[in-house]
């Protein structure tokens, strides 16, 4: 399938010292959904204010739906849905009048707007609530309106920025459910930003980002194969007996200090043959993911940055906290 | 494209709100009508009536300059929280130009702060003036220049700043002083030299100056107007031409 999104040579210098984006090009295919993975300050809202015509490069070239980000902008803005990372929604409307607000600045009138509205409203499961101003709602409501303006025109490519930054699982999950059916039920190309690794699983591709460079590409099986994948972690009766056992049917056991490690890419394959084999000797088993952290850790040998994983809504509401206290 | 539909609906949008914040309508009416009848209620005892009007009449034209100034800098001043709560994003990411959202926004500014204009416009009677029906219409008319102009001037102070704790710095250093030495409580010939000069520079001068010379039927005389009406509303028009281009050319893209 053709690209929807070209990157190339893409780079953004604030100062001297300050490299936001530093030469990086990627392709990102139509009906798909791509990740970019990285801690917060990496360059992902970056590169996403450029490709969304906000703010212009300091050098290189992106491509959206075929306009070029600098020379045709309005184009551009056409093509394109985001959610932003912090909410964008006028909070003293109603979720039914921000919609229309949306509609009519992209050229979408009367009952083709109201149609539409609803339709956006539906597929996020707010329509009973289309008449409730938005300051009202909780934050995955907000979030799940910003998604359905950010689909009423119709884009091609909906960049999402963080969209479950500060939700609840529960809204997590909804989210997740309406974003993973945009390709298939409506042909949008979706870009997103995380730093959970577990919801970069569902992107076809991923980037990762840092210090903004991209320092691996590829589907997230690929790159959860480069740090060996997911980790079996067994207990047993008899761990040195089980692993003998285990060695023999072709299974690569390491002792740890509570029980046995076995590195899986596809941990649901192996573990029928581990049962098999150690059949009623095994006491628990269980899967362990690697998280984003462990991915961090093997291609940048450090950790993520902990402070970076706070919300900057969050920060600017204690800022405000502060100065009421004052 | 769809940049009328855009510049409606951002109107729209400030209307609505406007309306739902009862709040914000019964204060920007409250406002006018303490400093009319209480301050110049309380200073129409110290001043004499000259050819004519009394004190309280003669800041009649005064008090509807400054619902405007409060009202259509508010509404400016207002994309300041649609920058600092996200909104401003929502609109700057559409296929709609700049100059059209600025439009848009200074027609908000002129429509909610016309609105006040007017309903202050009404209480006139209730001081003694009784404006007849060419002069009423003559006066809102000249209100909507003043407010259009008093908006843009609101959208180009708000495209250098970026957070709204700046919004006292704006309210005491530029609402306040414009009010005062806009020939507003007191004519501008009167004043002594170091302040005229100011007054002669600042440019809601000449939008009260326009609304003395629509309501008050007397042309000369100490307390009436100090410039032509025609004077007045080319300034004011000059001035809302280069205001909205300026606060157009400010908020282009930066970054």
């Amino acid at each position: 399938m053709a690209a929807i999104i070209k990157v190339e040579g893409l780079t953004k210098k604030f100062s001297d010292r300050l490299v936001a984006v530093d030469n990086i090009s990627f392709d990102v295919e139509q009906e798909s959904i791509f990740g970019f993975l990285g801690p917060n300050g990496a360059g992902k809202t970056t590169t996403i204010n450029i490709l969304c015509t906000l703010m212009a490069p300091t050098s290189g070239r992106a491509v959206v739906d075929g306009h070029d980000c600098q020379k045709a902008p309005r184009m551009v803005r056409k093509s394109i849905g985001i959610v932003f990372q912090d909410t964008t929604l006028d909070k003293d409307l109603t979720a039914y009048e921000n919609l229309a607000f949306h509609g009519y600045i992209y050229g979408i009138r009367g009952s083709e707007a109201r149609n539409r509205a609803d339709e956006a409203l539906r597929f996020v499961g707010l329509h009973d609530r289309k008449n409730d101003l938005v300051k009202r709602f909780s934050g995955g409501m907000k979030r799940r309106l910003e998604v359905a303006r950010g689909l009423m025109h119709r884009p091609k490519v909906l960049f999402l920025d963080e969209p479950t930054l500060g939700l609840d699982p529960q809204s997590r999950a909804n989210l997740w459910e309406a974003i993973t059916r945009l390709p298939k039920e409506h042909g949008v190309t979706v870009f997103m930003t995380t730093h959970y690794l577990e919801e970069a699983e569902v992107c076809d591709r991923l980037a990762v980002i840092d210090h903004g460079r991209i320092i691996a590409g590829g589907a997230p099986a690929e790159l959860k194969a480069a740090i060996g994948g997911d980790v079996i972690c067994l207990k047993t009766a008899d761990n040195a007996k089980a692993a003998a056992e285990l060695k023999q049917a072709g299974i690569d056991a390491r002792a740890t200090e509570d029980g046995l490690q076995i590195t899986a890419a596809k941990p649901e394959s192996v573990m029928p043959a581990i049962i098999k084999t150690l059949a009623d000797k095994v006491l628990s088993i269980r899967v362990e993911t690697p998280t984003l952290n462990d991915v961090f850790l093997k291609l940048t040998g450090r950790e993520i940055r902990p402070e970076e994983a706070k919300n900057a809504d969050s920060i600017k509401e204690e800022v405000r906290a502060w100065r009421r206290k004052r | 494209m769809n940049d009328l539909g855009a510049i409606y609906v951002i109107v729209l949008r400030e209307l609505k709100k406007f309306v739902r914040e009862k709040s914000r309508l019964v204060s920007s009416i409250a406002r006018p009508l303490i400093w009319l009848f209480m301050v110049g209620g309380g200073l129409s005892r110290l001043v004499t009536a000259r050819s004519g009007i009394a004190y309280t009449q003669f800041i009649f034209p005064g008090i509807l300059g400054m619902t405007i100034l409060f009202s259509a800098m508010f509404s400016s001043i207002s994309i300041i929280w649609d920058k600092e709560f996200g909104f401003l994003k929502e609109i700057l990411v559409a296929p709609v130009r700049r100059s059209s959202i600025i439009i848009g926004k200074a027609l908000s500014g002129t429509a909610v702060s016309s609105i006040q204009a007017a309903i202050i416009l009404l209480v006139a009677p209730a001081i003694g003036l009784h404006i007849g029906p060419a002069r009423f219409a003559l006066t809102l008319a000249i209100c909507m220049m003043v407010s259009f102009s008093i908006s843009s001037f609101g959208l180009l102070l708000a495209s250098f700043y970026e957070s709204y704790e700046s919004f006292s710095v704006i309210m005491n250093f530029i609402i306040m002083p414009m009010f005062f030495l806009s020939g507003a409580m007191y004519p501008v010939r009167m004043l002594p030299p170091a302040l005229k000069a100011a007054s002669v520079l600042n440019p809601l001068t000449y939008g009260v100056d326009a609304l003395k010379n629509s309501v008050f039927a007397l042309q000369a005389g100490p307390m009436g107007p100090d410039f032509p009406l025609g004077t007045d509303i080319a300034v004011i028009i000059s001035c809302s031409a280069v205001l909205v281009f300026a606060a157009t050319a400010a908020s282009g893209r930066k970054g």
